[in-house]
């Protein structure tokens, strides 16, 4: 790096589990439901309600934890935030301060293209709370009030804080790239960040060099980021806004107006906006959330929740890399489109018996189609059994690699076998001493082609492989031009 | 420990109440003279003392993942001081007046 | 001759059962008691005119057609106003909830109703269940049977009161530092704050959640064993309920206990004390001697700073519990436009006087809703604790005082469990004077908080605890006797007691 400053990166990451029912009562979490249609007492905060938690939150919670390596206490408890918001009808959330469910964990995250080495992020903690309502600013002429929907509020969040590991925001965007594929693999969120499933705040500054040593620049917390390109575009304008503040003021981090701001994302502008503080100094007044009982989470449940995990991104792609002899790159193709297209590489590599060439088959033929039509897998019309039965005639040579792909788009469209849609297509294997026959009578017909090969015009022998292509389709051209050339020479 | 007037007035926002005179002034004297008398507590000794934030030491209460039936509409936002069809209405959160 | 009105709810039960008394027979007697005596005493603040004797219709029409019935089938029963009851007024004498009505029963309520008893009403309260007198009700001030210039004791001071005006023969309290037993001491009637877990919470508009328990108010023990059989249990709602099966309280409550070892607390017999109290209850001890139990002296040596511990974490709770109490969702708002008016002016004068720091300091329209709607909705000593806990917890002070009182907690905790190593009871005076005047203590919270000296520990140990009536002042104020037992012995607190009400009649006196 040529710039005189390391840039310190971390992020919180609040993602929705994926339970059907709210973190503590019976309301559905559906998303996009008509405003305050899923709401009770409980989650209206009404008086006299009482939290109840959801096993399932805690379990995808606990499944989470592990997989980020994290430290799982033996029992975890419930605190209350308090502030007032018309969005958070109790006046305080439900959420872990100072027990949390998980901490000090891991993520390994790798540029594929090897723009930096490998690294682990910290992971501080992953705690479970629940989410707030929404508020909506009424835009109508004349009125100077807001809307609120409770229908989220009570809806079962995991944050995910890592520590300030990250040094770029290439960083930053690998990190947050793999960890949503993390949570898809464990099936824990569906990461929708338009439905508001993955939300991230990062929290960025500068270590300046100096003569006296690194200088931290004030922190600032960025927020309002709703897509992943959007946290690196933000963070790579916030460290440039930075370094300029740095070096026309030179405050750092805990000096008078030195101190942590919170500012927002603009989309349309491409640029941070402060956000004003509020009114007062947050004092979040945490304390045990007396209605709910702690959680004991045993040594035993810890680790049956670990064998339940399957083969994690990282273990697949290294398993990808060795067991089937393809490039880290492709294993990250790969292991990015998910379990369900991982599982159908390795069966049409395990029946085929060539692990690059299903690979590039299925780049090509597969995550195309599947891209263009923005689906799935589970949609796609061929069995890894006939993919693999196809990719083993292309490797006999019993198909050519165009006319394999004439064959797939077949198999494709009219849902056949490969034997069916070769049949359809026509296409029979010709025997040699067939196409033999069929070139000693071109050879016969075309008596100038010949003599042109024979003056050292090798080319010339292209005319008939068209010419043997019209009477039978089904001749390899490669072949027609050798035995033409060998029947020539033996003239 | 005494508690300045100044104090309960930042505690009134934190607990967004608002205290004007004369109830500020009783307020700070009347919570000056309880925590006066809390500080009773400065006599004992908690040292290697666990805290106890509940009676019971019971654990894992839990429920299982099921949707249950919500308030219909109606239900939920019978109560509410300002409403509209669909929504609680409060005065503008973005702080315009 | 003994009144309709004088009988326990046992009693009334059973001649309901035999068919020698109807459901409907009964409301309305009761109802006349409440037009004859509450307009003095001011127990209820809602009655349910309309459909009581619609109850015990249904009800009576039950028995007649042989259908079963519920173990209260007929018995008149009056909740304190703090239960959500789906669709009536449930206001716990706030002005912030003047207006509110639950879209659900509290577990408490939903059993009471598959039990059939036939729900009279709503007691009055001190707002929230904060206080010990019912004068901080946002609505009325209640008075003690025994004399209308006296309080009824609090929080619920309406039920105890209108089980001893025999305007109800069973009420429902609850009790967070005292609010059950101190009110039924006061006002002559028997009263139990069950151990806490034993009954839900859902439904209970919470004040301190680790505290706050639902208990019977009756004449007897016996009848409070009645009540609780019903109100207690397991609640999947509530996740402090605590899954233990619930004994035939009603069944086992006359059996005496045998051997039975009290403890006398030192600590309790101290300064403060009324000398009037402390005879009723050394010759209620007398009387426990008389019946076989033996009596041993016991030390609570923390017992002097349970009020102190009682008051942070009680209302550190409750700042946090009326949070929710913000003019937004349900409840009372202030008058927005007036609100608004103000706060334009305010940023007038701020801008004329070119005062930037004001400006900037000044509410905004949506902080001003919340701090006008809190302040002119919840009253005095709402505030005043929701102060308190909100300044106990917040940055800087958690330390000191929260945290400080969760230890002594736990050693109030200790000096139990040493207790009751040696002794099955632990026995005293439920308040340290008979009822006083209303208004008395109305400018003087603390001296109010030290009434509860005998019964906020009972609370912060989960204990059960109960209130029995035994003897009177020369004033002709009854003096009540307090019992506890180490946590689920519920039972044998009832049986405790039962006893004493077998061999004397304190409990049959009425106003």
């Amino acid at each position: 790096m040529t710039e005189p400053y390391v840039i310190l990166i971390g992020l919180e990451v609040h993602v929705q589990l994926l339970t059907r029912s709210k973190l503590f009562c019976g309301c559905s979490t559906r998303f996009g439901a008509p405003p305050n249609t899923q709401t009770c007492p409980v989650c209206i905060g009404m008086p006299g309600s009482l939290p109840v938690i959801n096993r399932q939150a805690v379990q995808l919670a606990l499944r989470t934890a592990v997989a980020l390596n994290c430290t799982i206490p033996r029992s975890t408890k419930w605190d209350r935030k308090q502030y007032f918001y018309p969005d958070l009808p109790k006046g305080y959330q439900i959420s872990q301060y100072d027990l949390p469910l998980s901490h000090c964990g891991w993520l390994e995250i790798s540029d594929p293209k090897g723009a930096f080495a490998s690294k682990r992020v910290g992971i501080t903690r992953a705690h479970l709370e629940e989410d707030a309502g929404k508020s909506m600013h009424d835009e109508a002429v004349g009125r100077a009030d807001s809307r609120i929907d409770l229908n989220r509020a009570g809806t079962p969040l995991l944050e995910i804080v890592s520590e300030p590991d990250l040094r770029s925001p290439a960083e930053a965007k690998c990190y947050l790239t793999e960890l949503k594929l993390l949570l898809g693999y464990l099936g824990v969120s569906d990461c929708n960040m338009q439905e508001g499933s993955l939300r991230v705040d990062a929290n960025i500054n500068l270590h300046v060099g100096t003569a006296d040593g690194p200088v931290p620049t004030p922190i600032v917390e960025v927020k309002n980021m709703n897509s992943f390109r959007a946290v690196e575009r933000a963070l790579s304008y916030e460290a440039e806004r930075q370094w300029r503040l740095w070096q026309e003021l030179g405050v750092r981090l805990g000096e008078p107006g030195g101190h942590k701001t919170t500012r927002g994302w603009d989309e349309g502008r491409q640029a941070t906006y402060e956000q004003r503080a509020k009114e007062e100094s947050s004092d979040y007044r945490y304390f045990p959330d007396p209605d709910l009982l702690p959680v004991v989470l045993p040594e035993e449940t810890v680790e049956s929740v670990r064998a339940s995990l399957g083969e994690l991104p990282a273990a697949l792609r290294a398993r990808l890399e060795t067991g089937y002899g393809i490039t880290p790159y492709d294993a990250d193709v790969l292991v990015n489109q998910g379990r369900a297209l991982v599982d159908y590489y390795l069966a049409v590599a395990d029946a085929c018996g060539d692990g690059k060439t299903a690979c590039n088959w299925i780049q090509q033929g597969v995550l195309r189609w599947l891209n263009d039509r923005q689906t799935t897998i589970d949609a796609y019309p061929v069995p890894a059994t006939e993919f693999a039965a196809l990719l083993k005639a292309v490797l006999a040579g019993e198909l050519t690699t165009s006319r394999g792909r004439e064959v797939l788009a077949e198999m494709i469209d009219h849902g056949e076998t490969v034997e069916q849609a070769m049949k359809r297509l026509g296409i029979e294997r010709v025997d040699e001493a067939e196409l033999e026959t069929l070139c000693r009578r071109l050879l016969e017909a075309n008596p100038k082609i010949v003599a042109q090969v024979q003056a050292g015009k090798e080319k010339a022998v292209g005319s008939l492989i068209g010419q043997a292509k019209k009477h039978n389709p089904n001749a390899d051209p490669g072949r027609v031009k050798d035995i033409c050339l060998k029947l020539i020479a033996g003239m | 420990m005494a508690i300045t007037r100044d104090e309960v007035e930042k505690v009134s926002l934190l607990a967004r109440l608002l205290l004007k005179e004369p109830e500020l002034e009783q307020m700070t004297g009347q919570l000056g003279a309880v925590l006066e008398y809390i500080a009773l507590l400065d006599e004992v000794d908690t040292a290697n003392v666990e805290p106890m934030a509940h009676p019971l030491d019971v654990v894992d209460a839990f429920r299982d993942d099921e949707v249950q039936p919500s308030l219909d509409r109606e239900r939920a936002l019978a109560n509410a001081p300002n409403r509209d069809d669909e929504c609680y209405r409060v005065p503008a959160v973005l702080g315009v007046t | 001759m003994i009144s309709l009105l004088d009988h326990t709810a046992t009693i009334l039960l059973r001649q309901l059962q035999a068919g020698a008394l109807s459901a409907v027979e009964l409301a309305q007697a009761y109802m006349d008691q409440i037009d004859r005596c509450d307009g003095t005493v001011k127990a209820f603040l809602h009655i349910h005119a309309d459909s009581v004797l619609e109850q015990a219709e249904r009800i009576d029409r039950k028995r007649a057609a042989g259908q079963p019935v519920g173990r209260l089938a007929g018995l008149p029963v009056a909740v304190k106003d703090l239960l959500c009851q789906e669709g009536q007024l449930t206001t716990c004498a706030s002005h912030m909830l003047g207006n509110f009505h639950p879209p659900y029963d509290a577990t408490a309520i939903r059993k009471l109703k598959e039990a059939d008893a036939v729900l009279l009403g709503r007691t009055n309260l001190d707002e929230f269940a904060m206080g010990g007198s019912t004068e901080n009700s946002a609505f009325q001030k209640t008075t003690n049977p025994w004399d209308p210039q006296r309080i009824p004791g609090g929080s619920s001071g309406g039920s105890a009161a209108c089980v001893a005006a025999r305007m109800a023969p069973l009420a429902v309290g609850t009790d967070t530092g005292g609010s059950i037993r101190c009110p039924a001491a006061l006002c002559g009637v028997t009263g139990l704050k069950p151990s806490y877990g034993r009954v839900s919470r859902f439904g209970l508009v919470a004040f301190a959640s680790s505290l706050d328990q639902i208990g019977p108010i009756a004449q007897t023990a016996e009848d409070c064993a009645l009540l609780l059989e019903v109100l207690a249990g397991h609640d999947p709602n509530d996740s402090t309920s605590v899954n233990r099966p619930v004994p035939a309280y009603s069944l086992a409550v006359r059996r005496p206990l045998v051997g039975l070892r009290l403890g006398l607390v030192r600590e309790h017999f101290g300064e403060g004390l009324d000398g009037e109290v402390e005879q009723a209850v050394r010759e209620a001890i007398r009387v426990y001697e008389s019946l076989g139990a033996t009596v041993a002296e016991v030390s609570l040596p923390h017992s002097r700073y349970a009020v102190a511990t009682y008051y942070i974490i009680a209302s550190c709770e409750a700042s946090a519990n009326l949070a929710r109490y913000d003019g937004a969702h349900y409840g009372y708002r202030t008058k927005e436009p007036a609100m608004l008016d103000e706060l334009k002016h305010q940023r007038k004068q701020l801008h004329e006087a070119g005062d930037s720091a004001g400006l900037e300091a000044l509410d905004s329209a949506l902080i001003r809703m919340y701090r006008c709607s809190r302040s002119e909705g919840f009253g005095l000593e709402v505030k005043r604790r929701v102060m308190l806990g909100t300044y106990a917890l917040s940055a800087g002070y958690y330390d000191a005082y929260y945290l400080k009182a969760l230890k002594v907690r736990r050693l109030i905790h200790r000096d139990f469990q040493e207790a009751f190593k040696g002794v099955d009871l632990i026995v005293g005076p439920v308040t340290p004077t008979p009822a006083y005047k209303l208004g008395e203590k109305a400018d003087d919270p603390l001296a109010m908080y030290l009434f509860d000296l005998y019964t906020a520990s009972t609370n912060l140990a989960g204990l059960p605890g109960i209130a029995v009536p035994c003897g009177f002042s020369t004033g002709r104020l009854p003096i009540g006797l307090h019992l506890q037992a180490p946590p689920f012995e519920d039972e044998r607190l009832l049986r405790a007691a039962t006893m004493f009400q077998q061999a004397t009649d304190w409990h049959t006196a009425a106003p």
